[in-house]
């Protein structure tokens, strides 16, 4: 038995499943590429004159240090996601960035040159109102955290408590703005709305309340959007019904009643329904605000103004400005102004902003990138150059999540398109043929060999292969010129126009749809943008749905790909059709949605121009085409009764069947009802579409052939219990037929729980699940069978298939938690499949389907390893061999999609999530391929040497038998 | 615990999970008019069905399915024989490719009270027509249950299910359903078997660790034994070494 089981190893050794990389492969098949999402905070490190050190928070809750000179990440704090992580507050003093998080939970201080913790400290509960630096005496040691009921004070050092104090009446007063001039005091400042503002002032020694104050302000609603310091420690409060901006002294003593000033009286007028927002800075925390400050006026209106003695002056106004902002730099504050220059560009321009003066040679132009959004944020970061004049470098932000780093006179350094940390959905799409290969295409296309004649042929043949003879001279003269070239020059750029399929059709465009509408078309190879578009007016909880209606297959026809649009709240859709290579909209017309649309189905059918139909069903079962031609709607009719489609309504567990009709009108076939009460529906799988599946069954030990139950239509639908107790929580697998409605198996696994993620594929579906009893992950896999006959071995009908398949199944535990599974997908099904999971660790994991075998036996016999079948054990082992990115972790992996190449061993998978990793892996390794150290000299010299051995032997063979004749 | 991992075992080594199926009894219809029984501590539930040349569902009795409410799922389906006019509108839907199509409401075998039992909707599924006609009536209806007992859909399909184009006689052939009904509720998923797993590895262990377990330890130290009893005698007959004389001095 040990002699047999030891046999066992070796051969599992030897099948060998190792996917690693080696050392001088890392980074030539692969890419990946970081993003940080959409920046909250900015902040540029003015602390020495050389630093490039960006600092950024952002929405997906992470805080990061980008490269100003190159746009790379130096280094990336990824939190955790939802309001836990929820970055509040980003505050920076020399080497350090403190930051609040999760709503005030933890304050932690970071080295921003290693992006190393300094400390971190638990605040007490209470939702986050304010943060800032207190300083004393032109030093700043402290830090005070406002939440709604307290405020403490922390040492800047190492984030110990100085002093905590509840704030008075806090239930009735919203506290949101803290301040300190550096001298001594601290002011926390709160409103009741529409009744009066409360300051209260307090000691930074002890913290004591050295007094309390509260002035009448009826209209006053939150001090947050209208209000802020200027100068020495005055409050500015602009209220939008009566136009006036409210002045009051925070230090001196006679606070009892704000000063109002009327716009009026300083020649302004502000735009109707605008709530108007005063901008002012604060250049040293342990110094008072700058008496300069912005008023916005109006979307596109901005004015600086200044406070001096209680009175308002203002010093420039910019009419049109898009936005605003200052910066600081040594004892020099300017501000930074961008309007409209022209329809496609803005122009960029310091100002002085004690005097409003414009600075010269300070003008940086912005082009707007035609297919991005408009600018929302500009961040300046100012410098003192030799002559002691202001230069100054610009990071703005678009609609469009593009991060653009500019610098005089309006190049553009580095660019980071920042959508891509939220991909949506992606399609891969190959690359159209060369010019020469499309002319061999036009040359047998169909319609021209109907056409022409004999004659016509012959000539159109001679002149095709000219072409490509010119073609392969041009290319061996470039390989010519090339080779005289230094190495480094000879890197070519990938531009659209360069590009073309490649041999094993290994390189592809990537179109990518990120959650903020922007599309991306990217070169799988090299991971560039070739290009990208922006859709406006897309709701931000839409959903997407990416179809590729015509392929790159149907020259001169281009590719054509159609985004589906779904609002979630009404349902309401829209179609937008584009080139994916080069992604150009298409001109084609669309259909209008009047109806909300609840399915879409690509039909395999294809109009004349190759497009296939895409059928959009509304919420009252009609079904609209598209495209919706004669031609179409003519095979429509003869294709409707063979054309079924399902329908399903999560929120009341129904399924349904329906069938098409010749009036594309739709009728009702079957209903499944799996009621809410018990189980709600968490997921519904059918199969890919481009999938194959090489082999019809699988041959067992004994020779005889287990057929697989290759079902298209079939179904995985999971539903997670209502009862969420651990010992009643279930999760349950239906695999429904969908034209027929059969349910063909029904499993229940209980005491466990989601989330589940499933693969459906072939003639299995693999699910993974929590196991609520055990308190651990597991896998499980269902196969199903015929049996050992086909029912019927040349087609496949839903409707003519009486016998329920074999259903197999078994579980395995798995020792990790997973983020995403999919199923490697190749060209023709022969190569064996594996499932790669994305893990929360961020590796992605290659796992062979091998070991998901449900017919792996508990004690291995003689014919079980004749399949080649593993002994069941229950642990499926993470091997880090298996980890398809090595050390190139994706963070929060949130999907992976596979694609074929034109070889069958290689499967292009991209794992998308805050990062993008693009690889290639071998299932069953590269048999297809010879190997990058095969030995051709070798080979050839063996062949050529046998060649003459068998010339030499036959000549004296020859000899022999004429020697012996004439003896 | 043992006999439960012993039927485990039964359903690993099988390695196939089939389907819980509990057929009910296979009526004729001339059978069950005077068949019906009262006494059924159970409930009925009408079967109808539709087939129409212009397709729009127009349902009409065709049977009752008897259910035996707990655990045991018996079920039983009486039904009438199809009358001439339905005969011959089943051949004329079934010439025009139409859809034969059951339906039963969506009710709950678990609970006991009647009120508790009707859901609102029904249950449909369908077949092609002439797919019913060629098979001669025989066909196979499975209700599938959910974990609590609730219907939650129902399939039809006939053997064989495929449409030739036979003729068929009319008399003889379409008037007698020939029906097999079976409820199948779902079948519960394996979790992963680690109990005889870990009694393998266990046996494994045994088989290896006895053999050496067997020799006693002076068998397998004997050597140093004797090397150490040697080296004894060896140093203690031996004269004290020249350190020890140079502490005493």
């Amino acid at each position: 038995m040990a002699g047999q089981l030891a046999g066992f190893t070796v051969s599992l050794c030897l099948l060998g499943f190792t996917v690693a990389v080696f050392e001088d492969q890392v980074g030539k098949f692969d890419w990946r590429q970081q993003f940080v999402g959409e920046v909250q905070f900015a902040l540029f490190d003015t602390h020495s004159q050389a630093s490039k050190k960006l600092l950024v928070a952002t929405e997906k809750n992470i805080f990061a240090s980008l490269n100003s000179r190159t746009g790379e990440l130096f280094w990336r704090h990824v939190d955790k996601m939802g309001p836990e992580g929820h970055i509040d507050m980003l505050l920076m003093h020399g080497q350090d960035a403190v930051v609040v998080v999760g709503n005030g939970r933890l304050l932690r201080s970071w080295e921003t040159t290693v992006g190393g913790l300094n400390w971190e400290t638990v605040l007490d509960t209470g939702s986050f109102q304010s943060a800032a630096f207190i300083g004393l005496q032109d030093l700043v040691k402290y830090v005070a955290v406002l939440k709604k009921s307290a405020i403490s004070l922390h040492y800047l050092s190492n984030g110990h408590q100085k002093w905590v104090e509840n704030l008075p009446e806090s239930d009735t007063v919203q506290y949101q703005t803290v301040y300190s001039g550096g001298n001594g005091q601290v002011f926390v400042l709160g409103v009741v709305p529409n009744s009066h503002i409360v300051i209260v002032e307090y000691n930074i020694e002890d913290g004591e309340i050295m007094k309390q104050n509260s002035v009448a302000a009826p209209w006053m609603s939150s001090l947050k959007s209208s209000c802020v310091v200027v100068g020495i420690g005055v409050l500015l409060c602009v209220d939008p019904t009566t136009e006036s901006i409210y002045t009051l002294p925070l230090q001196s003593e006679e606070q009892t009643k704000m000063t109002p000033i009327l716009l009026q009286t300083l020649g302004l007028e502000m735009a109707s329904g605008f709530q108007p927002v005063l901008m002012s800075t604060q250049p040293h925390p342990a110094r008072p605000p700058l008496s300069e400050f912005f008023l916005q006026l109006g979307p596109d209106h901005h004015i600086l103004l200044q406070l001096k003695d209680g009175h308002i002056s203002a010093l420039r106004d910019f009419n049109p400005s898009y936005l605003v902002s200052f910066a600081t730099t040594g004892e020099k504050t300017v501000a930074a102004v961008m309007s409209p220059k022209n329809e496609t560009a803005c122009s960029i321009n310091l100002f002085s902003a004690d005097t409003g003066r414009r600075l010269l040679d300070t003008t940086i132009i912005y082009y707007m990138d035609p297919n991005g959004g408009k600018p929302t944020k500009l961040y300046v970061h100012a410098f003192l150059k030799k002559d002691d004049s202001v230069g100054y470098r610009v990071l703005v932000q678009t609609e469009d999540l593009v991060l653009n780093f500019l610098q005089q006179p309006g190049r553009v350094v580095w660019t980071r398109e920042e959508a891509l940390a939220d991909v949506v959905t992606m399609e891969m799409v190959d690359l159209p043929l060369t010019g020469t290969q499309a002319e061999l295409e036009g040359e047998f296309g169909k319609k021209a060999a109907i056409q022409d004649g004999l004659l016509p042929m012959v000539l159109k043949r001679l002149s095709s292969q000219l072409i490509l003879l010119q073609a392969w001279l041009s290319h061996l003269w470039k390989l010519f010129y090339d080779a005289r070239k230094p190495r480094s020059h000879v890197k070519n750029e990938v531009t659209i126009e360069t590009l073309s399929r490649d041999e094993f059709n290994l390189q592809k465009m990537m179109v990518m749809v990120t959650a903020s509408g922007k599309l991306f078309g990217i070169d799988s190879k090299s991971g560039a943008v070739l290009w990208k578009k922006y859709l406006e007016n897309v709701q931000p909880n839409s959903v997407f749905k990416l179809m590729v209606q015509r392929t790159t297959a149907h020259f001169p026809h281009p590719p054509q790909c159609t985004l589906l649009i779904k609002d979630k709240d009404t349902g309401l859709g829209s179609l937008y059709v584009f080139n994916p290579i080069f992604g150009k909209k298409s001109h084609i017309s669309v259909p209008a949605l009047p109806r909300p649309v609840l399915q879409s189905l690509l039909l395999p059918l294809m109009d004349q121009d190759y497009a296939k139909v895409l059928l959009l069903i509304d919420d009252q079962y009609k079904v609209t085409a598209f495209p919706s031609t004669k031609n179409v709607l003519q095979q429509l009719q003869e294709m409707a009764s063979s054309i079924f489609f399902y329908l399903v309504d999560a929120s009341q567990g129904r399924l349904s069947g329906f069938r098409l009709r010749k009036d594309l009108s739709t009728e009702l076939i079957w209903e499944v009802v799996i009621p809410t009460e018990v189980q709600k529906i968490v997921g519904v799988k059918g199969k890919r579409a481009n999938e194959h599946v090489h082999s019809q069954g699988r041959v067992m030990g004994d020779r005889s052939v287990l057929y697989k139950y290759l079902n298209p239509n079939l179904l995985a639908v999971v539903t997670e219990s209502t009862d969420s107790h651990q010992e009643r929580s279930f999760v349950g697998i239906f695999l429904i037929d969908g034209v027929t409605g059969r349910i063909v198996h029904e499993a229940v696994q209980r005491k466990a729980r989601g989330p589940v993620h499933f693969v459906h594929s072939e003639n299995w579906v693999v699910y993974v699940y929590w196991n609520t009893k055990s308190r651990r992950n597991e896998f499980s896999v269902l196969e199903l069978f015929e049996g050992m006959e086909l029912y019927n071995s040349t087609v496949f009908s839903s409707l003519d298939r009486p016998h329920p398949p074999q259903v197999l199944q078994q579980s395995y535990i798995f020792p990790s938690h997973i983020s995403t599974l999919e199923a490697t997908l190749t060209e023709k099904g022969i190569t064996s499949r594996h499932l790669l999971v994305g893990l929360p660790s961020g590796a992605i994991m290659s796992l062979p389907k091998m070991f998901l075998d449900p017919r792996r036996p508990e004690v291995g016999s003689d014919q079980s390893r004749e399949e080649n079948l593993i002994p069941y054990s229950p642990e499926m082992m993470i091997r880090t061999e298996w980890f398809i990115n090595y050390n190139q972790t994706v963070s929060r992996v949130r999907g992976i999609y596979t694609a074929p190449s034109g070889l069958e061993s290689t499967c292009l998978v991209v794992a998308y999530g805050l990062d993008i990793y693009q690889t290639r892996v071998y299932p069953s390794k590269q048999f297809d391929v010879l190997k990058d150290d095969y030995d051709y000299v070798l080979i050839s010299s063996v062949l050529l040497g046998l060649f003459f051995a068998t010339m030499i032997s036959k000549r004296l063979a020859e000899v022999k038998l004429l020697n012996r004749a004439w003896r | 615990m043992a006999p439960l991992s012993s039927s485990f075992i039964a359903i690993i080594s099988i390695s196939i999970v089939g389907f819980y199926m509990q057929f009910g009894d296979c009526n004729n219809g001339r059978r069950v008019v005077d068949n019906v029984e009262s006494d059924i501590t159970g409930f009925s539930v009408p079967l109808e069905h539709s087939f129409e040349v212009d397709d729009v569902p127009r349902f009409r009795a065709r049977g009752n399915i008897q259910l035996k409410a707990g655990r045991e799922n018996g079920v039983f389906l009486s039904q009438a024989l199809l009358s001439e006019k339905d005969r011959s509108l089943l051949k004329d839907v079934a010439a025009v490719d139409g859809l034969y199509r059951i339906r039963v409401p969506r009710v709950s075998l678990q609970s006991d009270r009647q009120t508790d039992r009707q859901l609102e909707g029904y249950l449909t599924a369908f077949i092609r027509a002439c797919s019913l006609v060629e098979s001669h009536l025989s066909d196979v209806i499975t209700l599938h249950t959910d974990v609590s007992g609730y219907l939650i859909g129902v399939s039809i399909v006939t053997v064989p299910s495929a449409c030739r184009g036979a003729e068929v006689e009319d008399e003889v052939d379409l008037e007698i359903f020939n029906t097999t009904i079976g409820v199948m509720a779902p079948v519960n998923a394996p979790a992963p078997e680690t109990a005889l797993y870990i009694e393998k590895m266990e046996q494994e262990m045994d088989k290896k660790g006895k053999p050496q377990e067997q020799k006693s330890f002076f068998a397998k130290y004997w050597y140093l034994i004797l090397g150490g009893a040697v080296f004894l005698m060896a140093t203690s007959s031996a004269q004290p070494p020249a350190g020890g004389a140079r502490e005493q001095s």
